[in-house]
């Protein structure tokens, strides 16, 4: 009777075999991802897949918490890892040890993929950015207390303004608990509400040494602080996370020492320029007003007050004369038509022509005066008047012509 | 009325208020009392200013956390890292 066997101890051995091929035992395998599971135990179930073939992957829960980045669907990766048999199911599947993204780094696709969730979580808005405070009482620096950059920021705000107070808050800057020792600092510094605005510095470095700075809880307590915090982080080309959360990015620690307090020089000699442009402008106000006062005081209204109604005075009197004149020149035209008419009065008297020997006649019963024979006839009773007295006279007889 | 200053305006804005009072004295369209009054409120914010900016020490101190959790501040020397 031939030998037989039990289907699990087939898969038992299939295991052992493939187990001491050193090829399988620990191989780098690209493909594209798909069917992707993140599941609820914490380990990731998917397929890795190239045009013709593919092959069922598993990642479990102690490795997948090492990744950076959270792999998905289409995502092209590497992984590296051992390929061995789930004997329940006789199917061969690849363990994955390691993962990374194909062409960018995992680190790099991390970072964009951190980036992009806070972004649209809206970490990064600017309505979010709280002002820097002009002139601080004191700065919370974050960073190694080692090292260059404490020092350049104690020397370059010293130089700019010398009474600064700086508190340092010591921490890691790279490394395993970097930086959840800079969220702490930073949560701690808040609650102890003791700085005005917080600086989170580090040097230049890798995109490895400076990954605690594109930490999740690094930007989130960035973001949560109620104290305006500058990042200044690596040199003015590296860009983090804590960059785009913070309420001012400074591109090197030491840009953020010049950014956080002004000079004081500077602000004293404006001070000082300011005070005397006050003065200047209060003793030409001074002199506006007294030159406006001396004007007025000259003016003729006041030097000469009865001008005017001497003037009025002088009209008037003018005015006088020329009524008077005219005045009398009225009345001697007057007097001297009245002689004219005294004389042409005297002409026309009938007293001269009776005088010169003529006589009026009047009927003695009418008083009319009788200048034709038809007016009279005899036997009429008539009254003729010459020049020194009258007397009357009977018609005797009335002739024409 | 300068305590009525103190601590109710930043260096910033007491800056900021200077110089709008500067500016619409040297307009010279005041009249001489609002011009007194407003070189006066010059002086006096000039002053704050000035004390402001000397108000604080030069201080450069170390935060440092204890076994228990508290935060303990202490001067920060080269020992330190310097």
């Amino acid at each position: 009777m031939e030998n037989v066997l039990t289907v699990t101890s087939v898969n038992k051995y299939i295991k052992r075999i493939m187990a001491e091929d050193l090829i399988l035992s620990d191989l780098l395998v690209k493909g594209e991802i798909s069917n992707y599971k993140y599941h609820y135990s914490g380990h990731m179930y998917f397929t890795l897949k190239d045009e013709n073939s593919t092959i069922k992957c598993v990642m479990f829960k102690s490795q997948c918490s090492l990744l950076k980045f959270a792999p998905e669907n289409g995502m092209k990766v590497i992984i590296r890892g051992y390929v061995s048999v789930f004997e329940r199911d006789g199917q061969y599947q690849l363990y994955a040890q390691e993962m990374q993204p194909d062409g960018l780094g995992s680190l790099y696709t991390a970072f964009e993929q951190l980036k992009e969730r806070l972004r649209q979580e809206g970490l990064f808005d600017s309505k979010y950015k709280k002002p820097i405070p002009f002139l601080p009482r004191a700065i919370g620096v974050v960073t190694s207390s080692t090292g260059a950059v404490i020092r350049d920021i104690i020397n370059i705000t010293g130089r700019r303004f010398n009474n600064v107070h700086i508190k340092i808050f010591p921490v890691a800057v790279q490394g395993e608990g970097a930086a959840k020792q800079i969220a702490d600092a930073i949560r701690k510094l808040n609650s102890l509400a003791c700085v005005d605005v917080i600086i989170v510095a580090r040097g230049g470095g890798s995109l490895e040494e400076l990954w605690a700075f594109n930490e999740e809880i690094v930007a989130r307590s960035i973001f949560e602080s109620k104290i305006p915090v500058i990042s200044a982080v690596g040199h003015e080309t590296d860009f983090t996370i804590a960059d785009f959360t913070a309420d001012l990015r400074a591109p090197t620690p030491s840009a953020a020492a010049e950014i956080v307090v002004p000079e004081k020089a500077v602000l004293k000699s404006t001070i000082e320029v300011m005070r005397k442009r006050l003065k200047t402008a209060l003793v030409k106000c001074l002199d506006q007003k007294k030159a406006e006062y001396e004007k007025l005081s000259k003016s003729s209204v006041f030097r000469q007050p009865y001008n005017k109604v001497y003037q009025e005075r002088m009209k008037l009197d003018i005015l006088n004369k020329y009524m008077q004149k005219a005045v009398n020149s009225n009345i001697s035209k007057m007097r001297s038509e009245f002689s004219q008419l005294t004389g042409k009065l005297d002409a026309l008297s009938p007293l001269a022509v009776l005088s010169r020997g003529y006589g009026v006649v009047r009927v003695k019963e009418t008083g009319k005066i009788i200048r034709t024979v038809s007016g009279v006839k005899a036997g009429d009773l008539v009254e003729m008047q010459i020049s020194d007295g009258s007397f009357e006279c009977n018609v005797l007889n009335v002739k024409k012509g | 009325m300068e305590e009525k200053l103190e601590g109710k305006m930043s260096f910033e804005e007491a800056l900021k208020e200077l110089e709008a009072i500067v500016e619409n004295l040297e307009k010279g369209d005041l009249t001489l009392d609002e011009s007194i009054n407003a070189f006066q409120r010059g002086i006096e914010i000039s002053r704050y200013c000035s004390k402001k900016l000397d108000e604080v020490e030069r201080k450069i101190s170390i935060l440092i956390e204890n076994e228990n959790g508290e935060i303990q501040e202490k001067e920060f020397t080269d020992a330190d890292g310097l």
